[in-house]
């Protein structure tokens, strides 16, 4: 198993939140998120009490694998961009670098050709952050590395 | 892939509930579900089809206690058993840190637990994995029915690896909440 930890730096998160809440501004939208693939939020703007985050990175997730899914089958490399038209809301998702799932909510107050400018621009300057930095396996050991069973246990009882 | 935020402070598990179809994986969750806490839990997700067969998959985020000032949670997701969706399973299992393997128990379904096991094999591997080394816990579910394999057999069968394996009966609980604390404790013991 891989134990692959691209997100071992706060450093890094943070500069990636900073990005997102800079798009939502240039974009005039009402949110922008960012998702792992596996469906953990890896950084979302501003308001995050109004939304269900945690859901809705499992569901856009779920979602963008199965266009993959599709895409596969299709003979296609990727469907980079997925749309979903509401009735006042919409939602433009893309994938950036292949690695992670940026997503933009917005309304009738800006456009769909704003939103996608934007997010291409954005899209760079992620996979810019992330090809910089390099992960580094050796901090997640030490939050580990003398945990016992009754530990675990612990965190059960006050869980249930 | 364990999801280490350093700037929130959290820590992310993803634990997927594999195995045949109607063996009790959304059970297993629903009961979850309702025994935890509101200020523990967040929504669980269910896209499954009109008589309630897992379609795509279920998902419940669960927050558990703090380690090193880190807060830890758990993001369970259910896989569909029904044969025809094994696309959706190969997805659902990327990024996995570790399965939980439940097994229904009654005699005719042993065939329906053999199948499910090898396509958990062939698609753990296709996303990377060793199934020989991915932390795993069994569940014999469905120990309430009449004719039902001795769990002598269902270890046989099912567990060569010998992991840890519980008797469970999902619809009343038994066994679920074992089962879960088994696969957390595996998944980070692994982490060490
Ligand atoms: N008697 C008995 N019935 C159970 C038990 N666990 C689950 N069931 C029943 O088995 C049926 C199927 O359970 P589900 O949890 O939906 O099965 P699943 O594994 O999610 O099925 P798929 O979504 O199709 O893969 C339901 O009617 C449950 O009530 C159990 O321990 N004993
Ligand atoms: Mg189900």
């Amino acid at each position: 198993m891989q134990d692959f930890l691209w997100s071992n730096d706060g450093e890094i998160i943070k500069r990636l939140q900073n990005k997102i809440e800079q798009l939502k501004l240039e974009a005039n939208s009402k949110a922008t998120f960012l998702i792992d693939k596996s469906g953990q939020m890896v950084a979302s703007s501003g308001d995050s009490n109004e939304f269900d985050a945690t859901s809705l990175a499992a569901l856009v997730a779920g979602n963008v694998a199965a266009t993959d899914g599709i895409a596969k089958l299709l003979g296609e490399k990727e469907f980079s961009v997925l749309f979903h038209e509401g009735e006042n809301e919409h939602l433009n998702i893309t994938l950036v670098d292949g690695k992670l799932i940026l997503v933009v909510l917005f309304d009738d107050s800006t456009s769909l050709g704003l939103v996608r400018l934007k997010m291409k621009k954005y899209v760079k300057i992620i996979a810019d952050i992330l090809n910089e930095s390099s992960p580094n396996n050796s901090i997640h050991q030490d939050i580990f590395s003398d945990i016992t069973d009754e530990d675990i246990e612990k965190m059960f009882r006050k869980g249930s | 892939m364990s999801f280490i935020n350093y700037a929130t402070k959290e820590i992310n598990f993803k634990i997927v509930y594999y195995g045949p179809g109607l063996c009790g994986k959304t059970t297993n969750l629903q009961y979850i579900y309702d025994q935890t806490d509101p200020t523990q839990k967040g929504k669980m997700i269910s896209l499954s089809t009109e008589t309630e067969r897992t379609l795509f998959f279920d998902f419940m985020p669960l927050k558990l206690g703090e380690i090193k000032g880190f807060k830890v949670r758990l993001h369970l997701y259910t896989v569909p058993g029904q044969i025809f969706y094994d696309a959706s399973r190969k997805l659902i299992l990327k990024g996995a840190d570790g399965v939980v393997f439940v097994a229904d128990s009654q005699k005719d379904r042993m065939d329906a637990n053999l199948d499910s096991l090898e396509n958990l094999i062939d698609n753990l591997r296709e996303n990377g994995f060793d199934y020989n080394t991915i932390p795993l816990v069994m569940q014999w579910n469905k120990r309430d029915l009449p004719d039902i394999e001795s769990v002598e057999v269902m270890e046989e069968m099912l567990n060569k690896r010998k992991v840890e394996s519980f008797e469970a009966v999902a619809i009343k609980g038994i066994g679920v909440f074992e089962t879960l604390k088994s696969i957390s404790k595996a998944v980070m013991m692994k982490m060490k």
